[in-house]
């Protein structure tokens, strides 16, 4: 159990919050993180632990909270219900594009032009299918009930969100310590080393996928309750695959608590950046880029990896590591 | 008549116009050290990567245990009791010592604190056990050859191949890891190995291999083997054996 006590801590910690506070801009603020942390999450289980790079973690994303949207919308299905069929069609879909994907042999960039491509493609059908509302997007209507999955003050809606961050920690936690871990770590540092110790490489790759597109598309559906609004370019807009990305790999990709701090991060420098420049469009996208070239140059497991003080890179200098690989 | 745990029959592997392996057959028989030599790019390699999985022959059959194994993916293999080691080291460096067996020894341990315990007695059996919280990145040349063998072993494997585990390393090294590999062929794992130290063949092969361009050209004990004017000329090219024993006679 000590090995899920700092996942307590942090939950308690942020679940204190609502009583310190009662400033809607804070909590919004807040669950905006967590939500980045909750997608970033996801796509740390299969490319800060697995190696495999997605560019399109969107398509699970927008897959989450298109299914919960729609269901409601359309075949008055309950908010709740959605959620968990959301996220079960998240990890279908992950599954499918895996499948197809690792299938083929697809590695390193090309594996993340693929998921990028998926993505785009999911985008672009959303933004003229009827049943997503095409251009018009999908409005989730008004109903402020818990049973609704809808809350008259932003509390509920942080902790539920907290919840579910807190849930993704303990279920990579879990696979950290099983042989279904150990077989994915392994496979990121070198796919032939693990498939002569047995492993089978696909069948990891395809698990990792199949639980990261879930984690992700509960991030989906949490939007569209919170927001109650979809369309196109927000569900499956390239937006979400950066910020799913970037949280981990500032945060420490491959580490728990990396998609958590790096999302308390970026969305920091992003909304620091809306305050100092009046809110010039694309201007918090720079200072991702320019935080994204300083972590990958000077950080490389990013601030968890910093605070941990150890990184492989110590140890390469006089090793022959280099010298094998060329 | 013992049966053969390896069989290996009418394997051919070409690569566009090069017959890289050329109908090989041989038989490697069970709780023994079978050795593989032969010239740089005779097709050793490549017939290792066959018989592990790693690559699919062209023509023949791979029977292991007498079950035809042919075209199996190499995980399935190692699940069969097949593990090898890769000429050129393949650690996972992000990973400690430890954490790079435990990988091997997940194959029978579901549990993370068995295959971490398992990992640590294999480490200590193959003189790894200062080394076990190191990364894998900080061993020496030496030290990763044994990461190799550990590694491997921690499949609990019934046969091991074995790719140049030498290669790369000093006199002094060679010494000390060549006991290594005899006491694990003393405890009953059947190994084809591929080396280029003879020294080490010598004193460590009952029987050996030999291939060139793609074929078998001789086979034996060491002994045998290395008197012999096929492998003497494969090795030092045509004329080679006649012109030493000329030169023996002037001398």
């Amino acid at each position: 159990m000590k090995a899920y006590l700092p996942i307590a801590v942090a939950v308690a910690l942020f679940a204190a919050v609502p009583f310190l506070t009662a400033s809607n801009v804070v909590l919004n603020f807040l669950v905006m993180a967590l939500l980045i942390a909750l997608a970033g999450q996801g796509w740390n289980l299969l490319g800060g632990y697995g190696g495999q790079y997605s560019f399109g973690h969107a398509a699970f994303f927008g897959t989450g909270a298109y299914v919960t949207a729609i269901l409601q919308v359309r075949y008055g299905v309950n908010a709740w219900l959605g959620l968990v069929i959301g996220v079960a069609a998240g990890a279908l879909v992950g599954a499918a594009i895996g499948a197809l994907s690792f299938r083929s042999g697809l590695k390193g960039s090309y594996f993340s032009l693929v998921t990028l491509a998926f993505a785009e493609v999911l985008r672009i059908t959303a933004s003229v299918a009827p049943i997503t509302g095409a251009g018009v997007g999908t409005l989730i209507k008004l109903d402020l009930r818990p049973e609704a999955f809808q809350f008259q003050s932003r509390a509920p809606f942080y902790w539920i969100a907290l919840g579910l961050v807190g849930a993704s920690l303990i279920v990579v936690r879990a696979i950290e310590r099983s042989r279904f871990g150990a077989y994915l770590v392994a496979v990121r540092e070198n796919e032939n080393a693990a498939k002569a110790l047995g492993v089978d490489v696909f069948m990891v790759k395809l698990g990792a996928m199949t639980i990261s597109a879930a984690i992700t598309a509960a991030a989906g559906c949490f939007y569209a309750q919170y927001f109650l609004f979809l369309d196109a370019a927000i569900a499956y807009g390239p937006w979400i695959s950066i910020d799913a990305l970037l949280a981990p790999i500032v945060g420490g990709a491959g580490m728990l608590f990396g998609p958590l701090i790096g999302a308390l991060v970026i969305k920091t420098l992003g909304e620091a950046t809306k305050l100092v420049t009046g809110g010039a469009p694309g201007l918090d996208l720079v200072i991702y880029g320019v935080v994204l070239v300083a972590v990958v140059g000077l950080a490389p497991r990013g601030i968890a990896g910093l605070l941990s003080g150890w990184t492989p890179r110590q140890f390469r200098p006089g090793s022959s590591a280099d010298q094998n690989h060329g | 008549m013992v049966e053969a745990l390896l069989r290996i029959e009418n394997i051919s592997k070409r690569f566009g116009g090069l017959r890289a392996v050329d109908e090989v057959s041989f038989d490697v028989m069970p709780g023994r050290i079978t050795a593989l030599i032969g010239p740089n790019g005779a097709g050793k390699t490549t017939l290792f990567s066959i018989v592990s999985g790693f690559l699919r022959p062209d023509d023949g059959r791979i029977i292991y245990g007498g079950i035809d194994v042919t075209g199996e993916p190499p995980h399935r293999l190692a699940r069969r009791g097949i593990a090898r080691t890769f000429q050129i080291v393949q650690p996972f460096a992000g990973l400690t010592v430890r954490e790079n067996i435990a990988v091997g020894c997940h194959l029978s341990r579901r549990h993370r604190a068995d295959a971490l315990a398992a990992a640590g007695d294999i480490a200590r059996a193959i003189d790894l056990g200062a080394q076990l919280e190191r990364p894998a990145a900080a061993l020496t040349v030496a030290g990763r050859k044994r990461l190799e063998l550990a590694r491997a072993l921690a499949i609990g494997p019934k046969l091991l191949l074995l790719d140049e585990v030498l290669a790369g390393l000093n006199p002094s090294e060679i010494r000390d890891i060549v006991p290594a590999i005899r006491d694990i062929a003393r405890r009953g794992v059947t190994i084809l190995m591929v080396e280029h130290v003879m020294q080490a063949v010598m004193s460590l092969a009952a029987h050996v291999f030999v291939l060139a361009e793609g074929r078998i050209i001789a086979e034996g004990s060491p002994q045998q083997v290395a008197a012999d004017r096929r492998v003497i000329e494969a090795y030092l090219g045509h004329g080679a054996a006649s012109r030493m024993t000329a030169g023996a006679g002037h001398g």
